[in-house]
């Protein structure tokens, strides 16, 4: 901290020390020191026990469980996201503010309420489920209804990025295109997606770390089955129920080096995005 | 005489979830309708997709929509209403219930002034000054959204509890209990809204410079004066968004909440974890009349929102209309609300 005042340019605003300082002391209370617990406490396990621990099968088999149906439903988020936010930007429809406003449900909406609401519409006698089961295709309690609950807390993250970028999107560069004798979908393919392609691949990134740590509103529809539709972040707490501190612990501590990396990652997209539109975000 | 009684519930439980959310509906649209965008921009022949294609990307998104978001909402007001107003106001007034909606008030009364002190601090040496680790401060900050909710939890106890905390033993001996108690219960809610309010400030406040500050430090005005009269009156509406959004987070927590509530029925459940525990004893209809007070909180949230951006783009517009047309002059009386919260993106 001192190093950090002593090389800041000088200032006429006062209040400098006192809010970085509270800051750094809040930062450090609520959220630095208990989450290096998950390292220090890992780091009291030997190598192989924590190997061990991080890659007995049914853990294995819930990371695949997670990683595997997060990405799924991110990749469907950013299909219907994009098309979302294109819908809300380029067209008029009656209702269109309303679906607008709407978009950040699953921001409100507590995941938990989210989860029960989900699973009623999904079970066999539910208003969907019953029509998906007399085709043949079970949804709740089955990975399927992991992959619904994903792409249902996902979505606002796709469309959030991608519309301000459209919305702010340079027309003239278009008309150029169509003025030069390209299609709709050449143009869109060719000039406008490459500008939006980092927001979209940021907003994908921001869906597919939220769905790994996503926790209340799986648990209802997953069905919890052991290595078929158990989730990473149901192995923490089923360990926890067991007094196995260690072994959440450990499976925590892959977990926050994923998160840790996610977030660089979605650092870096978001710095590609001001580059490539211009924007100071 | 059963079987008419069924019919006329189920009747009233679609009309009563109908009615709700055609109420909140309604409220939304009358308030997005004065949110204004500046769609015309893109009426230009050149811009126009063909019919066919506009009808299926439309008729897409709104089916998607539809499934994906407006059914789980009416399901919850239509299952919580299913057996009639009586069963719904017997789940919602009973006492279990009553001391969760206590607990979820007292966690969010706690963490949201907390995080507020916190985010305006933030904002404030963030924004308005230059130093060393600047951008690494402001990742740090954003840490518990990228992190597992159950994690959010788990770190708690590793801290507080009892047999394998760095403070369980002391905690002990000195008969005090944070995990598995409402004190943790508060914390993992503090954690997990941590971000909100200075992720909503920082931009905003950024996009503000510090010119006008400086102006009232330079006339004369102490640290204080300058922030209450000149920086408040600018970031108030990124203020009530930051506060609403992470009010509503507070409320809802569930994981987090989940691994340091002890489970213990009208002493440490939150309105969640109450939830979670009627559904599990396949109480259904009274789980969800209490998750549909969160349905309500979710529906007031979205109303709140689309009223601060209208009034926040009132503002902005209000700004435009005064500014003389051939200059930026900074000395216009009128603030220009920014961008960061008229336009969305700045969300989680």
């Amino acid at each position: 901290m001192s190093m950090a005042t002593s090389v800041r340019h000088h200032s006429v605003l006062p209040g400098f020390r006192l809010a970085l300082g509270y800051t750094l002391l809040y930062l450090s209370l609520i959220v630095l020191i208990p989450l290096s617990a998950v390292f220090i406490k890992s780091a009291s396990l030997n190598a192989t026990e924590f190997w061990n621990i991080v890659t007995a099968p049914r853990v294995v088999a819930s990371y695949k469980i997670s990683f595997g149906l997060s990405l799924v439903a991110a990749a469907i988020n950013a299909v219907f996201g994009l098309m979302l936010a294109w819908t809300l930007v380029r067209y008029r429809f009656p209702g269109k503010k309303l679906v607008d406003a709407l978009v950040d449900l699953p921001f409100a909406l507590p995941t938990a309420v989210a989860g029960i609401a989900l699973t009623a519409i999904y079970a066999g006698n539910g208003w969907v489920g019953k029509y998906l089961e007399a085709l043949g295709f079970k949804v709740a309690y089955t990975p399927k209804g992991i992959l619904v609950a994903l792409i249902f807390i996902g979505l606002p993250f796709v469309v959030r990025t991608v519309q301000p970028i459209l919305e702010e999107l340079d027309t003239e560069l278009e008309e150029a295109a169509a003025c030069l004798g390209a299609h709709r979908w050449q143009t869109f393919r060719l000039v406008i997606l490459p500008v939006l392609l980092p927001a979209l691949l940021t907003g994908f990134a921001l869906a597919f770390a939220r769905a790994v740590g996503e926790y209340g509103s799986v648990i209802f529809i997953a069905g919890n089955l052991p290595s078929v539709s158990e989730i990473t972040p149901l192995m923490i707490i089923t360990k926890l129920e067991q007094y196995d501190y260690a072994g959440a612990t450990a499976i925590a501590a892959v977990m926050l080096v994923f998160s840790f990396v996610m977030l660089l990652v979605i650092n870096l997209l978001q710095a590609w995005t001001a580059k490539r539109t211009g924007r100071n975000r | 005489m059963a079987s008419s009684v069924a019919l006329l519930d189920a009747a009233f439980s679609l009309l009563a979830a109908g009615g709700v959310v055609v109420f909140f509906l309604a409220l939304l649209l009358i308030l997005s309708t004065r949110v204004s965008t500046q769609s015309s921009r893109f009426d230009s022949r050149a811009l126009r997709d063909p019919p066919l294609v506009r009808g299926l990307l439309i008729g897409l998104s709104l089916t998607f929509f539809t499934v994906f978001l407006l059914l789980p909402l009416f399901t919850v007001f239509a299952e919580a209403f299913r057996r009639g107003f009586a069963v719904y106001w017997a789940a919602i007034s009973e006492a279990d219930a009553l001391s969760s909606i206590k607990l979820t008030l007292i966690a969010a009364a706690i963490s949201l002034p907390l995080n507020l002190v916190f985010g305006v601090a933030a904002a404030w040496c963030i924004a308005k000054f230059e130093f060393r680790g600047k951008q690494f401060l402001t990742t740090l900050i954003d840490l518990p959204f990228s992190v597992s909710p159950v994690i959010a939890g788990l770190v708690f106890v590793l801290v507080f509890g009892a047999h394998q905390g760095w403070l369980g033993s002391w905690l002990q001996a000195h008969d005090l209990k944070i995990v598995f108690a409402v004190p943790g219960i508060v914390l993992a809610t503090v954690f997990v809204t941590f971000p909100f309010i200075a992720r909503e400030l920082i931009p905003l406040m950024q996009s503000q410079g510090k010119e006008e500050e400086e102006a009232a430090i330079v006339l004369g005005a102490n640290g204080w004066q300058a922030f209450w009269h000149v920086t408040l009156p600018n970031i108030k509406w990124g203020l009530l968004y930051g506060v609403i959004l992470c009010n509503a987070r507070a409320m809802g927590e569930f994981g987090a909440v989940s691994v340091v509530s002890g489970h213990i029925r009208g002493q440490t459940n939150t309105i969640p974890l109450h939830v979670e525990i009627l559904y599990n004893e396949y109480n259904f209809t009274a789980s969800f009349a209490v998750a549909s007070l969160l349905a309500f909180l979710a529906l007031v949230t979205l109303v709140i929102k689309t009223w601060v951006e209208w009034k926040a783009g009132q503002s902005r517009n209000l700004a435009d209309s005064n500014a003389p047309a051939d200059s930026d002059d900074p000395s216009c009386t009128v603030r220009v609300i920014p961008d960061a919260i008229t336009k969305k993106g700045t969300l989680p």
